[in-house]
C-alpha cells in the first residue's frame, strides 16, 4: 500500500515566476515526513507537485521528476487523474462536499473509480474508512446527515476518511490542523501516528511542535527574499533537525529567530 | 437572590444613520408588498364578473369561461415547457463552458455576447421568428411530418408557413437562454475552489469534478435561474402573438397550422377590440396566468428548501 517517493531536481513555476528550485529528496515508505518553513517558501506548492495538483492552477508547470516506486509522475504518458487516485490529499481547511451526506462523502472517491459496490460492501467500506479516521463512533448514527453539519475537527477527519477510502499509496496533508482547535489537532496527530502503519505520509505544517511530535523526517524550506524561489535547505531525521541542525538558517527558524 | 428583576431591557443606542437606513429598507420592503397587493386586487376585482356572468356572454361558443381558458392555459404551459426543454441544457452547457472550460479571453467575450442577447427586445425576436426562422424551418417540418408523422408530436398536416408552436418554442428558447445562462454562470463561478480541488484530488476528471462539486453546489441557483427563464417564457407576449396565428385548441402536434396560443398573446391580440364582459374575461385569464406563475415559483422554492441541509449554505 505505501510507496517510496523520490524527487529529482524539481523546479516549480507559476507562469514565469519560479516558486520552488532544485529540490531533490527521498521519502521512505511508511514514514511521516514533515515540511516546515516560513510562509511563502514553497512547501505547500512542492507538496502539491507530489500528486500533480499544482497544475490545476492556470499557468502552473513543473520541471524534473517525481518517482513513486520508480514510476515518474511527470512522464509524458502519465495521466494526472490516475496519479491523484494513488496519492490522496487532505487540505488546509476541511472540505467535505456540502451537498453530500457523510456516507456519500466517504464513498465519493470510490464511486469515481467506477467500482460498483454492493450495499453491504459499501457499508463495510464506509465503516472501515471512518474507523480508520477515528470518526466512526461519533457519526455512526447519522451517516445520512450532511457532512457540513460536523465540527471542524470532525470534518477534517471525514476528509481523511474520504482520502483513505480509495486506499491510496501516499497521503499528503497540507497544514491539516491549521484551522482546528488544540483538542481536534491532537486527535488528528494521533490518527497520523496510526495511519503511518499503512501509508506514506507527507505533512506540511507551520507548527514546529507538531512536526517534532508526528514526523520521522523533517525537511526545512526557505527563501532568500521575495520574488526568489523557495529551496530545500535541510532534510534529515526529525530529531537531528530539531536538536543538531547543520545549517544556521534551520537553527534560526526552529529556535524562533525568524519566520 | 433578588427575584424582582426590573422589567426594562437594555436597549441598543439609536443612531440616526441606522434609523434612516432601516426605515428606508422597511419602506422598500413594504412597497413591494403594496404593489403586489394592488395588482392582485385589480386582477381579482376585474376578473370576478367573468366567473359569474352568463356563459353565453363569455365566449363565442357559449360554453363558458373555463372551456375558453383551459386551452389557453395548456398553450401557455406547453410553449413555455418546450422552450425550457431546448434552452435549459444549452444554457447549462454554455455556462459551464464559460465558467470552467473556456480560456479567459474567450469566456469574457462569450459572456458579453450572452448579456447582449438578453438586451434584445422581444419584438425583434418576434420579427426574426416570422421572417427568418419560420421559413427556414418549414422544409425541415415537412420532412419530419413525412418521415416521423406516426409520432403524435409530428402529426400532419404540416403548416405551410412554418409558423408553428415549435417555431414559437425555439424563439422563446432563444429569448430565455441569456438569462438562464448568465445566472447559472454566476452560480457555477461561485463554487468554492476548495470543493473543486477536493474532487480533483480524489482523482476526478474535469467532468466528474463538475458533477461532484459544481452542479450540486449550483443546484438551488440553477433552479432559480430556470424559474426566471420560465417566468419570462410564460409571460412572453409579443414574440408569440407575432409568430402564431392562434386557435383555441389543445393539441400536442408541433408542426400543424392549428396551434394553441398562450394567455399573454391572447390578451395582447384581443384586448384592443374587447368590450364589456370581454374585458373582464381577458383580465380573468391574466389572473390565471398570475396563479400559474405563483404555483411554479412556489414549487421551485419547495424543491430548493427540501434539501436545504445539503445546500452548503450552513
Amino acid at each position: 500500500m505505501s510507496k517510496r517517493i523520490e524527487v529529482r531536481d524539481l523546479n516549480v513555476f507559476y507562469g514565469s515566476f519560479q516558486a520552488v528550485a532544485d529540490v531533490s529528496l527521498t521519502i521512505e515508505p511508511k514514514t511521516v515526513t514533515a515540511f516546515i518553513g516560513p510562509s511563502g517558501c514553497g512547501k505547500s506548492t512542492f507538496l502539491r507537485t507530489l500528486n500533480r495538483m499544482h497544475e490545476v492552477i492556470p499557468g502552473a508547470r513543473v520541471e524534473g521528476e517525481v518517482l513513486i516506486d520508480g514510476e515518474n509522475l511527470y512522464a509524458p504518458n502519465t495521466d494526472p487523474v490516475e496519479v491523484r487516485r494513488q496519492v490522496g490529499m487532505v487540505f488546509q481547511r476541511p472540505n467535505p462536499f456540502p451537498t453530500m451526506s457523510i456516507r456519500d462523502n466517504v464513498l465519493a472517491g470510490v464511486k469515481l473509480n467506477n467500482k460498483k459496490l454492493s450495499k453491504s460492501e459499501s457499508d463495510e467500506l464506509v465503516k472501515r474508512s471512518l474507523q480508520g479516521a477515528n470518526l466512526w463512533k461519533e457519526v455512526k448514527d447519522r451517516l445520512d446527515k450532511p457532512g457540513s453539519g460536523l465540527s471542524g475537527g470532525q470534518q477534517q477527519r471525514l476528509c481523511i476518511a474520504r482520502a483513505i477510502a480509495v486506499a491510496p499509496d501516499v497521503l499528503l496533508m497540507d497544514e491539516p490542523c491549521s484551522a482546528l482547535d488544540p483538542i481536534s489537532t491532537l486527535a488528528i496527530e494521533d490518527l497520523i501516528d496510526e495511519l503511518k502503519n499503512d501509508y506514506t505520509i507527507v505533512i506540511v505544517t507551520h507548527n514546529m511542535q507538531q512536526a517534532s511530535r508526528v514526523s520521522d523526517k523533517t525537511a526545512f524550506f526557505n527563501i532568500d527574499g521575495t520574488g526568489l524561489p523557495g529551496r530545500l535547505i535541510e532534510y534529515g531525521d526529525t530529531t537531528t533537525i530539531f536538536e543538531r541542525p547543520t545549517v544556521q538558517a534551520t537553527e534560526d527558524y526552529i529556535s524562533g529567530r525568524f519566520g | 437572590m433578588d427575584t424582582d428583576l426590573p422589567a426594562t431591557r437594555i436597549r441598543a443606542k439609536q443612531r440616526l444613520g441606522d434609523v434612516l437606513f432601516s426605515g428606508a429598507a422597511l419602506a422598500a420592503g413594504i412597497l413591494i408588498l403594496v404593489a403586489l397587493a394592488a395588482v392582485t386586487i385589480f386582477l381579482v376585482a376585474q376578473a370576478l364578473p367573468a366567473f359569474t356572468a352568463d356563459p353565453a356572454d363569455v365566449s363565442k361558443d357559449g360554453r363558458g369561461f373555463w372551456s375558453f381558458v383551459i386551452p389557453l392555459v395548456f398553450g401557455t404551459i406547453w410553449a413555455a415547457a418546450l422552450a425550457l426543454l431546448f434552452a435549459l441544457p444549452l444554457s447549462i452547457g454554455i455556462a459551464l463552458f464559460i465558467s470552467h472550460y473556456a480560456p479567459r479571453r474567450v469566456a469574457l467575450t462569450l459572456g458579453y455576447i450572452v448579456d447582449l442577447l438578453a438586451a434584445v427586445p422581444s419584438v425583434v425576436f418576434g420579427l426574426w421568428g416570422i421572417t427568418v426562422l419560420a421559413p427556414a424551418m418549414q422544409p425541415l417540418y415537412s420532412g419530419l411530418v413525412d418521415s416521423l408523422g406516426w409520432i403524435p408530436f409530428f402529426a400532419g398536416p404540416v403548416s405551410g408557413t412554418g409558423r408553428t408552436v415549435l417555431t414559437v418554442a425555439i424563439v422563446l428558447a432563444v429569448m430565455i437562454l441569456p438569462i438562464i445562462t448568465a445566472l447559472s454562470r454566476e452560480v457555477f463561478l461561485q463554487t468554492p475552489r476548495l470543493h473543486e480541488e477536493a474532487a480533483l484530488a480524489l482523482g476526478a476528471t474535469r467532468w466528474e469534478m463538475i458533477r461532484m462539486a459544481v452542479l450540486p453546489f449550483g443546484r438551488p441557483g440553477l433552479i432559480s435561474a430556470t424559474m426566471l427563464g420560465l417566468g419570462r417564457a410564460l409571460g412572453e407576449t409579443m414574440a408569440v402573438a407575432m409568430v402564431l396565428s392562434p386557435s383555441v385548441i389543445i393539441s400536442f402536434a408541433l408542426l400543424t397550422s392549428q396551434n394553441p396560443t398562450t394567455i399573454a398573446a391572447n390578451i395582447a391580440l384581443n384586448f384592443p377590440e374587447a368590450s364589456g364582459i370581454g374585458v373582464n374575461v381577458l383580465i380573468a385569464t391574466g389572473l390565471i396566468l398570475f396563479l400559474i406563475t405563483l404555483v411554479v415559483n412556489s414549487l421551485a422554492r419547495f424543491i430548493i428548501n427540501r434539501r436545504k441541509d445539503f445546500s452548503g449554505a450552513n
